[in-house]
């Protein structure tokens, strides 16, 4: 257990720098960092926000929302590819379930005509690259001459993890809007969304720039209709408009003439003082708007936003070149956040906001300043210890094995870029009282051998000898509690048992590796007759 | 050379003399611990209960008594005030509002347009809110993780030890997280999602603990072929004593550190610890060891097998 090779002996060394270099940069100041060449460890550890500041939200996807508006949409694409049949198929109306349409067929003799249509409706999910199972993404069911198609569960997974993509990327571009610095914007789960915001001290605005979906659509407005009649006639609905603080209704035909995602750009403006927002049209959308606007001229014409009503000017004439302007009594920071809404376009199904966490930047540096400061004394107060239990020789060897272990955590927390989080300070301080129990270990043994009678160098290794499997035993138990609170920890937890893990890996290489070969360099030096331990 | 020791070189004290007393102690306390569980209960933080959490600086000392009227005065139920670290530093803690997570955070705004202008120069260090469904989960997930921790363990000891010393430890662990959830009950320190890193990582450090005594044990059931096996156990915890010693100083010695300088939100995570190194030490003695006479380990089973050169000295 004493000897060294010589490649050992440099693999040590080499280790032990690879920690030195990598945990330099978090020394330096950024533009020194910057100005180190990229083949060289130039990263700094990655501060949690709860130690820079920011605001984490979880947001949910409102599942049911995805689900229904697949089915509307499933209806729609039904009644297009029946409808083109000729001569016509008679059929009842569609009846849309939360998971399932169906409806029935009165001429049942062209049954397979129609299970032939709805078979070209369904998609195969491939079970390779998709998430979730693959298979067909819907089921035709035939119950007499009722016909139903139902979503699969990989449909509906499919569908879903297609929905948070999208809403991801919708969610990029709003945070983006507002020049949030380095957002972090992921998946989690089958509906969830996590948004990290560094830096973001007061995340209302943000928040409320996601609690809308910005579905934005124009319609005309049903003049013939009693807007506050109890029925309303097919084909128009009843859509409400704020205003002043009263809810006034108007009667709207259900046919969406021109739909937001046609918008190109919307920027907020000013018309006679007051704020607004201008909008431009892509092609498509210009010539619709032109051709609506043309027909229609003298006919108010709705603007709807999300089931309401933002305000439902009059046509004063034809609009040809695709763009218009939203005038609905707004302040400026309303007609601000609508025009970002319409540039990054709507969500595909409302968000929710389950969790929100928000550290202020003052209190991310407290916690640093105390962190550093605990470390610091508990280093101290351990190192000064360890020096009085084991003297010179062996408390020497004990304190260098803890320094390089520090060393060896922060270079391995920069080079793997993860997260040093509040807890995971914590963990680095329990660390550096655990990281000297394998060379308490070996200490005691060694004392333990020696009072047997063996000499210096056979105590010497013997005590290492023996108590290397109790390190291990004790070590890979503990390694296990890091794992499992890895595996199941979210931000803060997972930092603390990433450095409880580094922890235990780096103290088992100082402790067994280097210590030793300090100490063994020592013994072949001095030789000595008696040894104190 | 001068060498501070906390335990003379050689002891030989007799703790398996002491093991009624201490399984008594140890009963008692789990059972005053499941007591004041099921009584008292955890001071649950928001993570497990929802709700809302806020740590407000003001301009100068916080007048609590006046920012606790003005709280109690919004209708939004139970709200808790605490001064937190310093005097212009309090925690305010609302408990979960009726609704999914959209209550929760109409009801963060009530509270901040309500300071807002009764505290000019507040800022607002930390706002947090967690919703329903996710408590729930966070609950599910952290019993689910201290179950598995247990479970590894118990299968690793297993492997590497006879089954005694396996359902020993986990005796022991069992022992030190039933405690220690109890220790949380009666001081009322919050318990949220840093606590249970803290129950695991006791988890954690208690088998560290109790594996070193173990690995003593197993290597003395080789060596002393012919002595009692409370006698045994004696000498095994005795050869181990001083590095048990050593290495729990050591470790209060950073924690303790960390305890008065870490900062006000890892006081608690840092007293826990603090507490399960005093635990995980005394199960490893008193229970850890002592519950192998109870389940019976016998000589000549699997880890006391003959080996030809361990010589007896009884």
């Amino acid at each position: 257990m004493l000897y060294f090779a010589k490649w050992k002996i440099a693999v040590i060394l080499a280790v032990c720098l690879l920690g030195l270099a990598f945990t330099a940069p978090n020394f330096m100041s950024s533009q020194t960092r910057q100005s180190i060449p990229d083949w060289l460890p130039n990263q700094s550890i990655n501060l949690g926000l709860d130690l820079q500041g920011g605001s984490h939200l979880l947001l949910q996807i409102d599942s049911e929302a995805v689900l229904r508006d697949r089915m509307t949409d499933l209806a729609e694409a039904m009644r297009n590819d029946l409808g083109d049949i000729r001569p016509r198929i008679r059929r009842s109306g569609f009846q849309i379930g939360d998971r399932s349409v169906s409806f029935q067929v009165r001429d049942t003799e062209r049954m397979d005509e129609v299970r032939e249509v709805l078979r070209g409706l369904v998609t195969q999910i491939g079970g390779g690259l998709a998430v979730g199972a693959g298979g067909p993404d819907l089921q035709i069911t035939a119950d007499g001459n009722r016909f139903i198609a139902t979503l699969t569960e990989a449909g509906e997974k499919a569908r879903l993890a297609a929905a948070v993509q999208q809403s991801i990327e919708i969610v990029r571009r709003r945070v983006d809007e507002t020049g949030v610095n380095e957002p972090t914007i992921q998946r989690q789960g089958e509906d969830r969304i996590i948004i990290q915001l560094p830096g973001v001290e007061d995340p209302d605005r943000i928040k409320r720039l996601l609690g809308r979906t910005a579905k934005m659509t124009f319609h005309l407005v049903d003049l013939s209709a009693d807007p506050n009649a109890d029925r309303l006639p097919p084909g128009t609905m009843r859509v409400f408009e704020e205003r002043d603080g009263a809810e006034i209704p108007w009667a709207v035909r259900k046919k969406v003439e021109v739909s937001g995602e046609h918008l190109v750009d919307a920027q907020p403006n000013y018309q006679d003082g007051r704020p607004v927002v201008a909008f431009r049209f892509d092609a498509i959308g210009a010539r619709r708007f032109g051709q609506i606007t043309s027909q229609n001229v003298g006919r108010p014409f709705a603007i709807i936003l999300d089931d309401k009503v933002v305000s439902a000017p009059r046509i004063e004439s034809a609009i040809l070149q695709g763009s218009g302007i939203i005038t609905g009594g707004f302040s400026v920071q309303e007609a601000n956040d609508l025009a970002v809404l319409l540039r990054a376009g709507a969500l595909p199904a409302p968000l929710t906001i389950l969790e929100e966490r928000t550290v202020g930047p003052d209190l991310g540096r407290d916690s640093v300043a105390a962190g550093e400061t605990a470390a610091v004394i508990g280093f101290a107060a351990v190192v000064v210890f360890m020096f009085l239990a084991y003297g010179p020789v062996f408390g020497v060897a004990a304190n260098t094995a803890l320094i390089t272990n520090l060393f060896l955590i922060f270079g391995a927390l920069s080079a793997l870029q993860a997260t040093l989080t509040l807890p995971g300070i914590a963990g680095i301080v329990l660390t550096i009282g655990m990281a000297v129990d394998a060379n308490v270990l070996v200490f005691e043994r060694i004392r333990e051998e020696l009072s047997n009678g063996r000499s210096p160098f056979n105590a010497v290794e013997a005590g290492y000898q023996r108590a290397l499997t109790t390190i291990v035993d004790a070590n890979v138990t503990t390694g296990f509690a890091a794992a499992v609170l890895f595996a199941m920890g979210s931000g803060p937890v997972r930092g603390f048992a990433v450095t409880l893990f580094l922890g235990i890996v780096c103290s088992m290489f100082t402790a067994i590796l280097l210590s030793r070969m300090i100490i063994a360099f020592w013994l072949r030096r001095k030789r000595p007759n008696v040894l104190t331990v | 050379m001068f060498r501070l020791k906390l335990v003379p070189e050689k002891t030989t004290l007799r703790f398996m003399d002491r093991r009624r007393i201490a399984f008594a102690l140890s009963v008692l306390m789990i059972l005053g611990s499941v007591a004041i569980y099921f009584g008292q209960g955890l001071n649950r933080g928001i993570d497990f209960e929802g709700g809302i959490l806020v740590e407000v600086k003001t301009d100068g000392p916080a007048d609590l008594g006046a920012m606790r009227n003005l709280m109690n005065g919004l209708g939004l139920g139970e709200v808790a005030l605490q001064e937190f670290g310093a005097p212009d530093d309090v925690l305010i803690r609302v408990e979960r509002q009726p609704g999914e997570a959209e209550a929760q955070q109409a009801a963060v705004a009530v509270v901040k347009s309500a300071l807002d202008p009764e505290f000019p120069g507040i800022s607002y260090r930390r706002v947090e809110f967690v919703g329903p469904t996710v408590s729930g989960e966070l609950v599910e997930a952290a019993t689910i993780a201290v179950l598995t921790a247990v479970a590894i363990m118990l299968i690793y000891i297993w492997l590497r030890f006879e089954w005694h010393f396996s359902v020993g430890a986990v005796i022991a662990l069992v022992h030190d997280v039933i405690i220690t959830l109890g220790m949380f009950a009666i001081t009322g320190i919050e318990f949220n999602l840093a606590s249970v890193a803290a129950v695991l990582t006791i988890v954690g450090y208690s088998i560290n603990d109790t594996v070193v005594v173990y690995d003593r044990i197993r290597e003395n059931l080789r060596k002393y072929k012919q002595l009692p096996l409370p006698d045994l156990l004696n000498v095994s915890i005795n050869d181990t004593l001083s590095r048990t010693v050593m290495t729990s100083v050591t470790t209060l010695l950073a924690l303790v550190a960390l305890f008065i300088f870490g900062g006000e939100v890892i006081r608690g995570f840092a007293f826990a610890m603090i507490w399960g190194v005093v635990i995980g030490t005394y199960s490893s003695i008193f229970v850890a060891a002592p519950v192998l006479i109870v389940l019976g380990l016998k000589r000549g089973s699997r880890d006391t097998e003959d080996e030809p050169d361990a010589k007896a000295i009884a």
